[in-house]
Protein backbone atom coordinates (compact mmCIF):
# COMPACT_ATOMS: atom_id res chain seq x y z
CA UNK A 1 0.00 0.00 0.00
CA UNK A 2 2.14 3.07 -1.14
CA UNK A 3 -0.75 4.77 -1.08
CA UNK A 4 -1.31 4.85 2.79
CA UNK A 5 2.04 6.64 3.43
CA UNK A 6 1.29 8.96 0.57
CA UNK A 7 -2.04 10.11 1.89
CA UNK A 8 -0.60 10.34 5.76
CA UNK A 9 2.39 12.50 4.05
CA UNK A 10 -0.23 15.09 2.44
CA UNK A 11 -2.31 15.35 5.80
CA UNK A 12 0.96 16.11 7.71
CA UNK A 13 2.09 18.70 4.96
CA UNK A 14 -0.98 20.47 5.25
CA UNK A 15 -0.99 20.17 8.82
CA UNK A 16 2.48 21.61 8.50
CA UNK A 17 1.75 24.52 6.37
CA UNK A 18 -1.36 25.96 8.90
CA UNK A 19 1.56 26.26 11.42
CA UNK A 20 3.45 27.98 8.79
CA UNK A 21 1.03 30.36 7.28
CA UNK A 22 -2.23 30.21 10.17
CA UNK A 23 -4.26 31.88 7.45
CA UNK A 24 -4.49 28.15 5.62
CA UNK A 25 -6.95 26.78 8.05
CA UNK A 26 -9.74 28.63 6.60
CA UNK A 27 -8.98 28.05 3.67
CA UNK A 28 -8.20 24.71 3.42
CA UNK A 29 -10.94 23.87 5.98
CA UNK A 30 -13.19 25.06 3.03
CA UNK A 31 -11.21 23.22 0.26
CA UNK A 32 -12.05 19.95 2.50
CA UNK A 33 -15.83 21.22 2.52
CA UNK A 34 -16.09 21.48 -0.92
CA UNK A 35 -13.45 18.66 -1.92
CA UNK A 36 -15.88 16.01 0.16
CA UNK A 37 -18.98 17.41 -2.43
CA UNK A 38 -16.76 16.73 -4.90
CA UNK A 39 -16.07 13.15 -4.46
CA UNK A 40 -19.78 12.97 -4.46
CA UNK A 41 -19.94 14.64 -7.81
CA UNK A 42 -17.05 11.90 -8.99
CA UNK A 43 -18.70 9.14 -7.27
CA UNK A 44 -21.59 9.55 -10.05
CA UNK A 45 -18.85 10.00 -12.62
CA UNK A 46 -18.05 6.45 -12.07
CA UNK A 47 -21.39 5.89 -12.93
CA UNK A 48 -21.29 7.94 -16.38
CA UNK A 49 -23.39 10.22 -15.39
CA UNK A 50 -22.35 14.22 -14.88
CA UNK A 51 -24.67 16.25 -12.27
CA UNK A 52 -24.49 19.73 -12.57
CA UNK A 53 -26.58 20.27 -9.59
CA UNK A 54 -24.81 19.13 -7.14
CA UNK A 55 -24.49 22.23 -5.32
CA UNK A 56 -27.84 21.73 -3.74
CA UNK A 57 -26.75 19.31 -1.59
CA UNK A 58 -24.08 21.46 -0.39
CA UNK A 59 -27.05 24.01 0.43
CA UNK A 60 -29.19 21.43 1.93
CA UNK A 61 -26.45 20.58 4.08
CA UNK A 62 -25.51 23.81 5.14
CA UNK A 63 -28.90 25.36 5.91
CA UNK A 64 -29.67 22.21 7.85
CA UNK A 65 -26.87 23.28 9.63
CA UNK A 66 -28.00 26.55 10.43
CA UNK A 67 -32.23 25.89 10.69
CA UNK A 68 -31.05 23.42 13.45
CA UNK A 69 -29.38 26.28 15.13
CA UNK A 70 -31.88 29.11 14.58
CA UNK A 71 -34.81 26.96 14.95
CA UNK A 72 -33.88 24.37 17.13
CA UNK A 73 -30.91 25.51 18.98
CA UNK A 74 -29.16 22.72 18.28
CA UNK A 75 -25.06 23.81 19.28
CA UNK A 76 -23.15 20.69 19.38
CA UNK A 77 -20.67 20.46 16.64
CA UNK A 78 -21.15 16.72 15.98
CA UNK A 79 -25.06 17.12 16.61
CA UNK A 80 -25.23 19.71 13.65
CA UNK A 81 -22.94 17.45 11.31
CA UNK A 82 -25.47 14.01 12.15
CA UNK A 83 -28.43 16.19 11.44
CA UNK A 84 -27.01 17.79 8.53
CA UNK A 85 -26.01 14.28 6.84
CA UNK A 86 -29.04 12.30 7.90
CA UNK A 87 -31.34 15.33 6.13
CA UNK A 88 -28.66 15.26 2.84
CA UNK A 89 -28.95 11.57 2.84
CA UNK A 90 -32.86 11.69 2.37
CA UNK A 91 -32.80 14.41 0.41
CA UNK A 92 -30.77 12.66 -1.88
CA UNK A 93 -32.77 9.37 -1.81
CA UNK A 94 -35.69 11.26 -2.59
CA UNK A 95 -34.57 13.38 -5.44
CA UNK A 96 -32.29 10.32 -6.65
CA UNK A 97 -35.24 7.91 -6.75
CA UNK A 98 -36.38 10.54 -9.85
CA UNK A 99 -33.44 11.43 -11.18
CA UNK A 100 -31.65 7.71 -11.69
CA UNK A 101 -34.37 7.19 -14.19
CA UNK A 102 -32.55 9.14 -16.76
CA UNK A 103 -29.16 9.20 -18.19
CA UNK A 104 -26.25 11.44 -20.17
CA UNK A 105 -27.90 15.13 -20.79
CA UNK A 106 -31.24 14.58 -19.57
CA UNK A 107 -29.61 13.38 -16.07
CA UNK A 108 -27.26 16.15 -16.29
CA UNK A 109 -30.04 19.41 -17.06
CA UNK A 110 -32.78 17.32 -14.16
CA UNK A 111 -30.39 18.21 -11.51
CA UNK A 112 -29.29 21.48 -12.74
CA UNK A 113 -33.16 22.51 -12.39
CA UNK A 114 -33.89 20.74 -9.61
CA UNK A 115 -30.85 22.86 -7.52
CA UNK A 116 -32.56 26.05 -9.29
CA UNK A 117 -35.34 25.85 -8.13
CA UNK A 118 -33.77 24.99 -4.86
CA UNK A 119 -31.46 28.38 -5.39
CA UNK A 120 -35.15 30.35 -5.71
CA UNK A 121 -36.72 28.99 -2.91
CA UNK A 122 -33.73 30.19 -0.67
CA UNK A 123 -33.83 33.39 -2.14
CA UNK A 124 -37.61 34.02 -2.34
CA UNK A 125 -38.64 32.79 1.36
CA UNK A 126 -37.43 35.25 3.21
CA UNK A 127 -39.12 35.10 6.26
CA UNK A 128 -38.05 31.74 6.50
CA UNK A 129 -34.36 31.40 4.84
CA UNK A 130 -33.41 34.99 4.79
CA UNK A 131 -33.36 35.78 1.93
CA UNK A 132 -30.64 36.26 -0.41
CA UNK A 133 -29.12 38.02 2.74
CA UNK A 134 -28.69 34.49 3.86
CA UNK A 135 -28.50 33.02 7.78
CA UNK A 136 -25.88 33.97 10.30
CA UNK A 137 -24.30 30.60 11.88
CA UNK A 138 -22.67 30.62 15.25
CA UNK A 139 -20.07 29.45 16.65
CA UNK A 140 -21.39 25.56 17.78
CA UNK A 141 -20.08 24.16 20.61
CA UNK A 142 -17.91 21.30 21.48
CA UNK A 143 -19.59 18.71 23.97
CA UNK A 144 -20.46 21.07 25.87
CA UNK A 145 -17.56 23.46 25.80
CA UNK A 146 -17.77 26.62 24.56
CA UNK A 147 -14.92 27.63 22.25
CA UNK A 148 -13.44 31.36 21.17
CA UNK A 149 -13.94 31.40 16.89
CA UNK A 150 -10.27 31.37 16.80
CA UNK A 151 -10.57 27.62 18.64
CA UNK A 152 -13.17 26.44 17.33
CA UNK A 153 -11.81 27.30 13.79
CA UNK A 154 -8.97 25.08 14.50
CA UNK A 155 -10.89 22.39 15.97
CA UNK A 156 -12.79 22.14 12.62
CA UNK A 157 -9.75 22.20 10.81
CA UNK A 158 -8.57 18.92 12.39
CA UNK A 159 -12.68 17.43 12.01
CA UNK A 160 -12.51 18.56 8.36
CA UNK A 161 -9.65 16.25 8.02
CA UNK A 162 -11.19 13.57 10.40
CA UNK A 163 -13.91 13.45 7.78
CA UNK A 164 -12.01 13.38 4.67
CA UNK A 165 -10.44 10.62 6.10
CA UNK A 166 -13.34 8.85 7.33
CA UNK A 167 -15.26 9.58 3.70
CA UNK A 168 -12.31 8.50 2.06
CA UNK A 169 -11.50 5.06 3.73
CA UNK A 170 -15.75 4.63 2.88
CA UNK A 171 -15.61 5.55 -0.59
CA UNK A 172 -12.54 3.48 -1.12
CA UNK A 173 -14.32 0.44 0.17
CA UNK A 174 -17.48 1.42 -1.10
CA UNK A 175 -15.32 1.26 -4.71
CA UNK A 176 -14.20 -2.28 -3.99
CA UNK A 177 -17.56 -3.45 -3.14
CA UNK A 178 -19.62 -4.66 -5.29
CA UNK A 179 -21.89 -2.65 -5.24
CA UNK A 180 -19.27 0.12 -6.36
CA UNK A 181 -18.20 -2.47 -9.14
CA UNK A 182 -21.45 -2.37 -10.22
CA UNK A 183 -21.62 1.41 -10.58
CA UNK A 184 -18.85 1.10 -12.49
CA UNK A 185 -20.50 -1.32 -14.95
CA UNK A 186 -23.39 0.53 -15.47
CA UNK A 187 -21.45 2.93 -17.29
CA UNK A 188 -20.16 0.23 -19.83
CA UNK A 189 -23.36 -1.87 -19.56
CA UNK A 190 -26.46 -1.81 -18.19
CA UNK A 191 -28.24 -4.43 -20.02
CA UNK A 192 -25.64 -7.07 -18.52
CA UNK A 193 -26.81 -6.00 -15.60
CA UNK A 194 -30.02 -6.22 -16.02
CA UNK A 195 -29.60 -10.05 -17.05
CA UNK A 196 -27.56 -10.58 -13.83
CA UNK A 197 -30.66 -9.62 -12.03
CA UNK A 198 -29.21 -6.93 -10.78
CA UNK A 199 -31.71 -3.40 -10.26
CA UNK A 200 -29.30 -0.93 -12.26
CA UNK A 201 -31.42 2.05 -10.69
CA UNK A 202 -30.76 0.56 -7.37
CA UNK A 203 -27.02 0.43 -7.99
CA UNK A 204 -27.35 4.47 -9.13
CA UNK A 205 -29.83 5.29 -6.20
CA UNK A 206 -26.89 4.03 -3.87
CA UNK A 207 -24.74 6.18 -4.98
CA UNK A 208 -26.62 8.94 -5.29
CA UNK A 209 -27.62 8.81 -1.97
CA UNK A 210 -23.91 8.89 -0.86
CA UNK A 211 -22.79 11.28 -3.02
CA UNK A 212 -25.62 13.93 -1.49
CA UNK A 213 -24.86 12.71 1.65
CA UNK A 214 -20.93 13.57 1.06
CA UNK A 215 -22.13 16.88 -0.41
CA UNK A 216 -24.23 17.91 2.60
CA UNK A 217 -21.27 16.93 5.41
CA UNK A 218 -19.15 19.22 3.03
CA UNK A 219 -22.15 21.67 3.05
CA UNK A 220 -22.61 21.50 7.42
CA UNK A 221 -18.66 21.92 6.99
CA UNK A 222 -18.54 25.23 4.76
CA UNK A 223 -21.48 26.83 6.41
CA UNK A 224 -19.90 26.44 9.91
CA UNK A 225 -16.38 27.67 8.60
CA UNK A 226 -17.73 30.84 6.96
CA UNK A 227 -20.07 31.61 9.48
CA UNK A 228 -22.91 32.32 7.40
CA UNK A 229 -24.79 30.65 5.14
CA UNK A 230 -26.24 32.08 1.02
CA UNK A 231 -28.81 30.92 -1.86
CA UNK A 232 -25.50 30.87 -3.50
CA UNK A 233 -24.41 28.03 -2.40
CA UNK A 234 -27.15 26.19 -4.12
CA UNK A 235 -26.23 28.31 -7.78
CA UNK A 236 -25.81 26.25 -10.74
CA UNK A 237 -22.06 27.57 -11.06
CA UNK A 238 -21.50 25.79 -7.83
CA UNK A 239 -22.15 22.83 -8.98
CA UNK A 240 -19.95 23.45 -12.63
CA UNK A 241 -17.29 24.30 -9.97
CA UNK A 242 -17.76 20.87 -7.72
CA UNK A 243 -17.80 19.14 -11.71
CA UNK A 244 -14.50 20.71 -12.47
CA UNK A 245 -13.03 19.98 -9.29
CA UNK A 246 -13.68 16.58 -9.65
CA UNK A 247 -11.79 16.50 -13.30
CA UNK A 248 -8.98 18.55 -12.37
CA UNK A 249 -8.23 16.76 -9.15
CA UNK A 250 -8.74 13.27 -10.94
CA UNK A 251 -11.56 11.01 -11.00
CA UNK A 252 -10.16 7.78 -10.79
CA UNK A 253 -9.48 7.63 -6.30
CA UNK A 254 -10.07 9.43 -3.43
CA UNK A 255 -7.85 11.58 -3.45
CA UNK A 256 -8.11 13.70 -6.67
CA UNK A 257 -11.43 15.67 -5.56
CA UNK A 258 -9.57 16.71 -2.24
CA UNK A 259 -6.46 18.07 -4.87
CA UNK A 260 -8.41 19.44 -6.55
CA UNK A 261 -10.15 21.80 -4.12
CA UNK A 262 -7.33 22.46 -2.37
CA UNK A 263 -5.80 23.96 -5.80
CA UNK A 264 -8.90 25.62 -6.71
CA UNK A 265 -9.22 27.68 -3.38
CA UNK A 266 -5.38 28.27 -3.19
CA UNK A 267 -5.41 29.70 -6.36
CA UNK A 268 -8.76 31.62 -5.57
CA UNK A 269 -6.86 32.98 -2.38
CA UNK A 270 -3.75 34.03 -4.01
CA UNK A 271 -4.49 34.43 -7.33
CA UNK A 272 -7.81 36.89 -6.06
CA UNK A 273 -5.52 39.36 -4.38
CA UNK A 274 -3.36 39.88 -7.14
CA UNK A 275 -5.75 40.05 -10.62
CA UNK A 276 -9.08 39.55 -10.97
CA UNK A 277 -7.78 36.42 -13.92
CA UNK A 278 -7.82 33.92 -11.52
CA UNK A 279 -10.96 32.20 -13.46
CA UNK A 280 -8.38 32.40 -16.45
CA UNK A 281 -5.68 30.64 -14.17
CA UNK A 282 -8.57 27.80 -13.35
CA UNK A 283 -8.85 27.21 -17.12
CA UNK A 284 -5.98 26.91 -17.93
CA UNK A 285 -4.79 24.53 -15.65
CA UNK A 286 -7.76 22.60 -16.47
CA UNK A 287 -6.93 23.11 -19.94
CA UNK A 288 -3.54 21.12 -19.30
CA UNK A 289 -4.97 18.53 -17.43
CA UNK A 290 -7.36 17.55 -19.60
CA UNK A 291 -4.45 17.25 -22.40
CA UNK A 292 -1.71 16.27 -20.18
CA UNK A 293 -2.85 14.51 -16.89
CA UNK A 294 -5.71 12.62 -18.10
CA UNK A 295 -6.06 10.96 -14.65
CA UNK A 296 -6.06 14.92 -12.79
CA UNK A 297 -4.04 16.25 -10.87
CA UNK A 298 -3.20 13.41 -8.69
CA UNK A 299 -1.65 12.04 -11.60
CA UNK A 300 1.65 13.89 -10.67
CA UNK A 301 1.30 12.65 -7.60
CA UNK A 302 0.33 9.09 -7.89
CA UNK A 303 1.96 7.32 -10.57
CA UNK A 304 -0.43 5.24 -12.81
CA UNK A 305 0.41 1.63 -11.78
CA UNK A 306 0.40 -1.05 -14.15
CA UNK A 307 -3.12 -2.87 -14.48
CA UNK A 308 -4.47 -0.48 -12.76
CA UNK A 309 -8.20 -1.10 -12.29
CA UNK A 310 -9.53 2.64 -11.75
CA UNK B 1 -40.24 -35.32 -18.59
CA UNK B 2 -41.29 -32.07 -17.09
CA UNK B 3 -41.57 -28.54 -18.54
CA UNK B 4 -39.18 -25.95 -17.77
CA UNK B 5 -40.22 -23.15 -20.20
CA UNK B 6 -42.79 -22.95 -22.02
CA UNK B 7 -43.67 -20.53 -24.85
CA UNK B 8 -47.21 -20.43 -26.62
CA UNK B 9 -48.27 -18.53 -29.77
CA UNK B 10 -45.84 -15.42 -29.31
CA UNK B 11 -46.15 -12.26 -31.77
CA UNK B 12 -43.88 -9.07 -32.16
CA UNK B 13 -43.77 -7.26 -35.24
CA UNK B 14 -41.27 -4.88 -36.17
CA UNK B 15 -41.98 -2.49 -38.87
CA UNK B 16 -43.09 -4.80 -41.45
CA UNK B 17 -41.21 -7.84 -39.97
CA UNK B 18 -43.36 -10.36 -38.51
CA UNK B 19 -39.97 -11.34 -36.27
CA UNK B 20 -42.27 -13.72 -34.22
CA UNK B 21 -45.50 -14.86 -36.15
CA UNK B 22 -47.32 -17.74 -33.16
CA UNK B 23 -44.31 -19.27 -31.49
CA UNK B 24 -44.72 -22.44 -29.63
CA UNK B 25 -42.23 -24.03 -28.19
CA UNK B 26 -41.32 -25.98 -25.08
CA UNK B 27 -38.09 -26.90 -23.35
CA UNK B 28 -37.68 -29.71 -21.12
CA UNK B 29 -35.48 -29.91 -17.60
CA UNK B 30 -32.49 -31.32 -18.72
CA UNK B 31 -32.95 -30.83 -22.31
CA UNK B 32 -30.71 -29.59 -24.64
CA UNK B 33 -32.70 -28.11 -27.11
CA UNK B 34 -30.46 -26.30 -29.83
CA UNK B 35 -32.43 -23.76 -32.62
CA UNK B 36 -31.51 -22.96 -36.26
CA UNK B 37 -32.92 -21.20 -38.80
CA UNK B 38 -32.07 -18.52 -41.50
CA UNK B 39 -30.58 -14.86 -40.70
CA UNK B 40 -33.60 -12.68 -39.74
CA UNK B 41 -35.85 -15.38 -38.75
CA UNK B 42 -36.12 -14.17 -35.47
CA UNK B 43 -33.96 -16.79 -33.55
CA UNK B 44 -32.55 -13.76 -31.13
CA UNK B 45 -35.64 -12.04 -31.09
CA UNK B 46 -37.07 -15.33 -29.53
CA UNK B 47 -34.72 -15.10 -27.28
CA UNK B 48 -35.22 -11.45 -26.50
CA UNK B 49 -38.77 -12.35 -26.05
CA UNK B 50 -37.83 -15.17 -23.71
CA UNK B 51 -35.93 -12.80 -20.95
CA UNK B 52 -38.22 -10.22 -20.64
CA UNK B 53 -36.11 -7.82 -23.06
CA UNK B 54 -39.13 -7.26 -25.18
CA UNK B 55 -42.86 -8.38 -24.83
CA UNK B 56 -44.85 -10.13 -26.81
CA UNK B 57 -47.70 -8.41 -28.33
CA UNK B 58 -49.58 -11.51 -28.41
CA UNK B 59 -48.66 -14.54 -26.44
CA UNK B 60 -47.43 -16.02 -23.16
CA UNK B 61 -43.81 -17.70 -21.72
CA UNK B 62 -44.02 -19.55 -18.80
CA UNK B 63 -41.47 -20.84 -16.77
CA UNK B 64 -42.39 -23.65 -14.32
CA UNK B 65 -45.71 -23.19 -15.49
CA UNK B 66 -46.39 -19.77 -14.35
CA UNK B 67 -46.17 -16.94 -16.93
CA UNK B 68 -43.49 -14.41 -16.81
CA UNK B 69 -43.99 -12.36 -19.95
CA UNK B 70 -44.33 -9.41 -18.08
CA UNK B 71 -41.56 -9.35 -15.94
CA UNK B 72 -38.31 -7.13 -16.60
CA UNK B 73 -34.60 -9.59 -17.48
CA UNK B 74 -33.69 -8.92 -13.91
CA UNK B 75 -36.38 -10.69 -12.37
CA UNK B 76 -36.61 -13.53 -14.78
CA UNK B 77 -32.48 -13.88 -14.37
CA UNK B 78 -33.54 -14.17 -10.80
CA UNK B 79 -35.74 -17.01 -11.75
CA UNK B 80 -32.61 -19.17 -13.05
CA UNK B 81 -32.49 -18.20 -16.58
CA UNK B 82 -29.40 -16.93 -17.79
CA UNK B 83 -28.04 -15.80 -21.67
CA UNK B 84 -25.08 -15.60 -23.61
CA UNK B 85 -25.38 -12.64 -26.43
CA UNK B 86 -24.84 -13.30 -29.97
CA UNK B 87 -23.07 -10.12 -29.60
CA UNK B 88 -20.98 -10.50 -26.27
CA UNK B 89 -22.00 -8.02 -23.70
CA UNK B 90 -19.00 -7.33 -21.13
CA UNK B 91 -18.31 -4.47 -18.87
CA UNK B 92 -15.85 -3.08 -20.90
CA UNK B 93 -13.62 -0.95 -18.58
CA UNK B 94 -13.49 -3.68 -15.93
CA UNK B 95 -10.91 -6.53 -15.77
CA UNK B 96 -12.16 -10.26 -17.26
CA UNK B 97 -11.93 -11.36 -13.83
CA UNK B 98 -14.12 -8.02 -12.23
CA UNK B 99 -16.54 -9.28 -15.13
CA UNK B 100 -16.74 -12.78 -13.98
CA UNK B 101 -16.92 -11.74 -9.77
CA UNK B 102 -19.91 -9.42 -10.60
CA UNK B 103 -21.63 -12.21 -12.09
CA UNK B 104 -20.72 -14.51 -9.09
CA UNK B 105 -21.40 -11.85 -6.49
CA UNK B 106 -25.12 -11.29 -7.85
CA UNK B 107 -26.29 -14.78 -7.37
CA UNK B 108 -25.80 -13.12 -3.34
CA UNK B 109 -27.46 -9.83 -4.58
CA UNK B 110 -24.82 -6.92 -4.21
CA UNK B 111 -26.10 -5.37 -0.52
CA UNK B 112 -23.02 -6.53 0.78
CA UNK B 113 -21.57 -2.79 2.26
CA UNK B 114 -18.12 -3.13 3.46
CA UNK B 115 -16.75 -6.65 1.93
CA UNK B 116 -14.53 -6.65 -1.33
CA UNK B 117 -16.04 -7.94 -4.31
CA UNK B 118 -12.46 -9.11 -4.93
CA UNK B 119 -12.16 -11.27 -1.98
CA UNK B 120 -10.98 -15.24 -2.22
CA UNK B 121 -13.80 -17.67 -2.45
CA UNK B 122 -15.48 -15.22 -5.65
CA UNK B 123 -11.83 -14.61 -7.22
CA UNK B 124 -11.37 -18.73 -6.99
CA UNK B 125 -14.55 -19.37 -8.48
CA UNK B 126 -13.96 -16.82 -11.56
CA UNK B 127 -10.35 -18.02 -11.90
CA UNK B 128 -11.60 -21.61 -11.98
CA UNK B 129 -14.29 -20.88 -14.45
CA UNK B 130 -11.68 -19.03 -16.68
CA UNK B 131 -9.61 -21.63 -16.53
CA UNK B 132 -12.26 -24.10 -18.07
CA UNK B 133 -12.88 -22.02 -21.06
CA UNK B 134 -8.55 -21.19 -21.42
CA UNK B 135 -9.09 -17.84 -20.64
CA UNK B 136 -7.10 -17.89 -17.01
CA UNK B 137 -4.13 -15.21 -18.99
CA UNK B 138 -6.45 -12.99 -19.76
CA UNK B 139 -7.86 -12.34 -16.21
CA UNK B 140 -6.56 -8.89 -15.63
CA UNK B 141 -7.15 -8.21 -19.32
CA UNK B 142 -9.86 -4.88 -19.34
CA UNK B 143 -12.66 -6.23 -21.47
CA UNK B 144 -12.33 -3.90 -23.57
CA UNK B 145 -8.84 -5.03 -25.05
CA UNK B 146 -10.09 -8.62 -25.69
CA UNK B 147 -10.03 -9.82 -29.07
CA UNK B 148 -13.39 -10.66 -30.28
CA UNK B 149 -13.69 -14.70 -30.21
CA UNK B 150 -12.71 -14.29 -26.66
CA UNK B 151 -15.37 -11.73 -25.72
CA UNK B 152 -17.50 -14.45 -26.75
CA UNK B 153 -16.12 -16.96 -24.57
CA UNK B 154 -16.40 -14.66 -21.17
CA UNK B 155 -19.50 -13.39 -22.18
CA UNK B 156 -20.42 -17.33 -22.04
CA UNK B 157 -18.38 -18.08 -18.31
CA UNK B 158 -20.52 -15.03 -16.88
CA UNK B 159 -23.84 -17.00 -17.72
CA UNK B 160 -22.21 -20.07 -16.49
CA UNK B 161 -21.56 -18.12 -13.22
CA UNK B 162 -24.63 -17.32 -12.33
CA UNK B 163 -25.22 -21.11 -11.81
CA UNK B 164 -28.42 -20.83 -14.08
CA UNK B 165 -31.46 -23.97 -14.69
CA UNK B 166 -31.43 -22.49 -17.98
CA UNK B 167 -29.22 -20.75 -20.12
CA UNK B 168 -29.53 -19.23 -23.52
CA UNK B 169 -26.91 -19.62 -25.65
CA UNK B 170 -27.19 -17.06 -29.25
CA UNK B 171 -24.42 -18.42 -31.52
CA UNK B 172 -21.88 -20.27 -29.00
CA UNK B 173 -19.61 -21.17 -31.54
CA UNK B 174 -19.99 -18.22 -34.04
CA UNK B 175 -16.49 -16.24 -32.71
CA UNK B 176 -14.36 -19.60 -32.71
CA UNK B 177 -12.42 -20.93 -35.49
CA UNK B 178 -14.17 -23.97 -37.11
CA UNK B 179 -10.86 -26.06 -35.30
CA UNK B 180 -11.74 -25.29 -31.99
CA UNK B 181 -15.54 -25.43 -31.99
CA UNK B 182 -15.99 -28.66 -30.49
CA UNK B 183 -13.72 -28.42 -28.17
CA UNK B 184 -15.42 -25.77 -27.14
CA UNK B 185 -18.82 -27.63 -26.65
CA UNK B 186 -17.21 -30.58 -25.38
CA UNK B 187 -16.42 -28.27 -22.60
CA UNK B 188 -19.56 -26.56 -22.27
CA UNK B 189 -21.75 -29.00 -22.88
CA UNK B 190 -19.38 -30.91 -19.84
CA UNK B 191 -20.05 -28.32 -17.50
CA UNK B 192 -23.38 -27.71 -17.98
CA UNK B 193 -24.09 -31.65 -17.87
CA UNK B 194 -22.61 -31.65 -14.78
CA UNK B 195 -24.38 -29.08 -13.39
CA UNK B 196 -27.48 -30.12 -14.62
CA UNK B 197 -28.00 -27.24 -16.70
CA UNK B 198 -31.04 -27.53 -19.57
CA UNK B 199 -29.27 -25.51 -22.51
CA UNK B 200 -31.21 -23.87 -25.39
CA UNK B 201 -28.65 -22.94 -28.19
CA UNK B 202 -28.76 -21.30 -31.33
CA UNK B 203 -26.35 -22.46 -33.68
CA UNK B 204 -25.46 -22.47 -37.54
CA UNK B 205 -23.38 -25.76 -37.51
CA UNK B 206 -25.03 -28.74 -38.23
CA UNK B 207 -22.75 -30.90 -36.69
CA UNK B 208 -22.90 -29.54 -33.70
CA UNK B 209 -26.22 -29.49 -33.67
CA UNK B 210 -26.40 -32.95 -34.89
CA UNK B 211 -23.61 -34.29 -31.96
CA UNK B 212 -24.68 -31.92 -29.16
CA UNK B 213 -28.31 -31.33 -29.35
CA UNK B 214 -31.20 -33.74 -27.94
CA UNK B 215 -33.73 -32.08 -30.13
CA UNK B 216 -33.75 -29.15 -32.59
CA UNK B 217 -35.94 -26.17 -33.37
CA UNK B 218 -36.17 -24.98 -37.12
CA UNK B 219 -36.91 -21.84 -37.55
CA UNK B 220 -38.47 -20.32 -40.24
CA UNK B 221 -40.02 -16.34 -40.65
CA UNK B 222 -41.09 -16.15 -37.17
CA UNK B 223 -41.76 -19.29 -36.04
CA UNK B 224 -40.85 -22.95 -35.60
CA UNK B 225 -41.28 -24.58 -39.26
CA UNK B 226 -40.04 -28.28 -37.65
CA UNK B 227 -38.92 -29.79 -35.00
CA UNK B 228 -37.45 -33.17 -33.49
CA UNK B 229 -34.37 -35.48 -33.09
CA UNK B 230 -31.31 -33.78 -35.27
CA UNK B 231 -31.18 -37.29 -37.51
CA UNK B 232 -34.60 -36.95 -38.85
CA UNK B 233 -35.03 -33.32 -39.12
CA UNK B 234 -31.78 -32.87 -40.76
CA UNK B 235 -33.69 -35.63 -43.74
CA UNK B 236 -36.53 -33.41 -43.89
CA UNK B 237 -36.48 -32.28 -47.58
CA UNK B 238 -38.56 -28.85 -46.50
CA UNK B 239 -35.63 -28.03 -44.05
CA UNK B 240 -32.61 -28.96 -46.09
CA UNK B 241 -34.42 -26.80 -48.74
CA UNK B 242 -34.87 -23.90 -46.76
CA UNK B 243 -32.36 -23.47 -43.98
CA UNK B 244 -29.74 -26.13 -44.38
CA UNK B 245 -29.26 -24.68 -48.13
CA UNK B 246 -28.85 -21.23 -46.79
CA UNK B 247 -27.25 -21.66 -43.68
N1 LIG C 1 -35.52 -4.35 -31.77
C1 LIG C 1 -35.79 -4.50 -33.08
N2 LIG C 1 -36.28 -3.47 -33.79
C2 LIG C 1 -36.57 -3.61 -35.11
N3 LIG C 1 -36.38 -4.72 -35.80
C3 LIG C 1 -35.88 -5.78 -35.16
C4 LIG C 1 -35.55 -5.74 -33.77
N4 LIG C 1 -35.07 -6.94 -33.39
C5 LIG C 1 -35.11 -7.69 -34.50
N5 LIG C 1 -35.59 -7.02 -35.56
C6 LIG C 1 -35.82 -7.57 -36.90
O1 LIG C 1 -36.49 -8.79 -36.73
C7 LIG C 1 -35.98 -9.77 -37.60
C8 LIG C 1 -35.48 -10.96 -36.82
O2 LIG C 1 -34.27 -10.59 -36.17
P1 LIG C 1 -33.45 -11.57 -35.25
O3 LIG C 1 -32.27 -10.83 -34.75
O4 LIG C 1 -34.35 -12.15 -34.24
O5 LIG C 1 -33.00 -12.69 -36.28
P2 LIG C 1 -32.02 -13.91 -36.07
O6 LIG C 1 -32.75 -15.13 -36.48
O7 LIG C 1 -31.43 -13.90 -34.72
O8 LIG C 1 -30.89 -13.60 -37.17
P3 LIG C 1 -29.31 -13.87 -37.14
O9 LIG C 1 -29.11 -15.29 -37.57
O10 LIG C 1 -28.78 -12.90 -38.16
O11 LIG C 1 -28.83 -13.59 -35.79
C9 LIG C 1 -34.92 -9.09 -38.46
O12 LIG C 1 -35.50 -8.67 -39.64
C10 LIG C 1 -34.52 -7.90 -37.60
O13 LIG C 1 -34.07 -6.85 -38.41
MG1 LIG D 1 -29.58 -13.70 -33.97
Amino acid sequence: MPLLPLATGAIIALVAATFAFPWLEFVLTLAIAKGLAALGVAILLRGGLISIGHAMFFAIGAYATAFAMRDFGITDVFALILISAIISLVAGLLIGAFVVRYRAIFFAMLNLAISMVLFSLLSKFYGVTGGTDGLRVGTPTVLGMVLEAKGFATFLFYAAIAAMVLAGLAVNAYFKSPLGEALSAVHTNEIRLEYLGIPVRGVLLVAYGLSALLAGIGGTFAAMTIGHVLPDMAYWTDSGHLVLVAVLGGISGIGGPFVGAAFLELVHTLAAGVTDAWNMIVGAALLGVIFFLPKGLIGFIRPTKKGDLA
Amino acid sequence: MTVLLEAKNLHITFGAVKAANGVDLHIDEGEFLAIIGPNGSGKTTFLNLCTGYIRPSEGEVYLDGKPITRLPPRTIARKGIARAFQIPQLFLDQTVLTNLMLAIASREGLWQVGKALGRPAYRDEAMALLAMFNLADCAPTLASTLPEGRRKLVDIAIALALKPRLVLLDEPTSGVSALERFALMETLMGALRQAKVSALFVEHDMDVVERYADRVVVWEAGRVMAEGKPEAVFKDARVIENVIGVA
